[in-house]
């Protein structure tokens, strides 16, 4: 009679370890789930809706590049380099068509060539006909001061200097136009 | 007899600045070592040879030359990259988790390895505990 009582113990014993191994090991599975299927690319910047770092950037075409004089306009910040193909070679065309259709509109786009050499970034210029401000962040304090991954990668700016967007990978002229779209407007609508 | 004197005094002088630059170099690697390569998969700073890694090493012992301290220096990274920079998570709230868990799961294996081996080692001893 005793005898019989042990393997019943045993059983409900086996259940309850079922139960606390599956409590364990079922939220660590839902964590690591939606990690892996969380894009790094993604991570979102701690810059956003602050101050953006001000920078004095060396220019390609001679001179400074002073963040502090471009106060009351749109800043498009382009980080980019010449060995970064294909997203910076596809982005190019758009962000020399923006600087040309916006540039009347208080919009400034400024690249930030970063991790390169002087001759292959004057080329890369040359080859797509860039005539917005671009010049070498040969330190890498603009880079680290932006939280730059990698290339390329776009930041904007809007007209009380504070950081409204970033943006990874290739940028187009359509998702440059929706986030500045909004501060034209508010441009416009001032006496 | 002077100049002996300012020569010993220029040589400790240079010694103790010595001294003080490897001090500097060891605070550099280890704040480094703390930060992970934004560039790289799963690098520190300190030993990543990537370009930015390399910026990033010269900007830490810049800021410790004009004086930061570690943890200021730190910081600012996270200021820029969030706290993804950080090899290892900060020791707060729920993140305490991550540093407790792994001993609490080994102490959890531990207790029921333990149970397991009592019980199929010795099968005799639970008639020995219980007469009936």
């Amino acid at each position: 009679m005793v005898s019989g009582a042990a393997p019943v113990k045993q059983g409900s014993r086996v259940r309850w370890a079922w139960i606390a191994v599956t409590a364990v090991i079922a939220p660590l599975v839902l964590v690591f789930a939606a990690g892996l299927r969380r894009d790094a690319r993604t991570i979102p910047s701690p810059l956003i809706g602050k101050p953006a770092p001000s920078f004095t950037l060396p220019l390609f075409s001679g001179g400074p590049f002073n963040t502090a004089d471009y106060r009351g306009r749109i800043l498009i910040v382009n980080f980019w380099a010449s060995w970064c193909y294909p997203a910076c070679y596809e982005e190019a065309p758009h962000l020399q068509r923006v600087w040309e259709r916006y540039k009347d509109r208080g919009v400034v786009v400024v690249g930030v060539n970063i991790q390169d050499r002087e001759r292959p970034a004057r080329e890369f210029i040359q080859r797509f006909g860039h005539t917005f401000p671009n010049g070498m962040d040969r330190t890498g304090r603009i880079s680290i001061d932006y939280g730059v991954y990698g290339v390329p990668e776009t930041f904007i700016i809007d007209q009380q200097g504070r950081m409204i967007y970033k943006h990874v990978g290739a940028v187009t002229e359509e998702s440059i136009l929706e986030k500045i779209a909004p501060l034209l407007l508010e441009g416009t609508g001032a006496p | 007899m002077r100049r002996s004197l300012y020569l010993m005094l220029a040589l400790v002088l240079g010694i103790a600045s010595g001294v003080l630059a490897q001090d500097l170099d060891a605070q550099a690697r280890a704040i480094a070592a703390r930060l992970r390569c934004p560039v790289c998969q799963n690098e520190s700073v300190a030993d990543s040879p990537a370009e930015l890694a390399a910026q990033m090493r010269v900007l830490i012992r810049q800021r410790l030359d004009a004086g930061d301290t570690p943890d200021q220096i730190v910081a600012y990274f996270v200021s820029k990259y969030g706290e993804w920079i950080l090899l290892e998570p900060p020791r707060r709230g729920v993140l305490w988790l991550v540093w407790i868990g792994p001993a609490l799961a080994l102490l959890a294996g531990l207790v029921i390895a333990a149970a397991f081996l009592r019980r199929t080692v010795h099968p005799p001893s639970r008639d020995q505990r219980n007469p009936f």
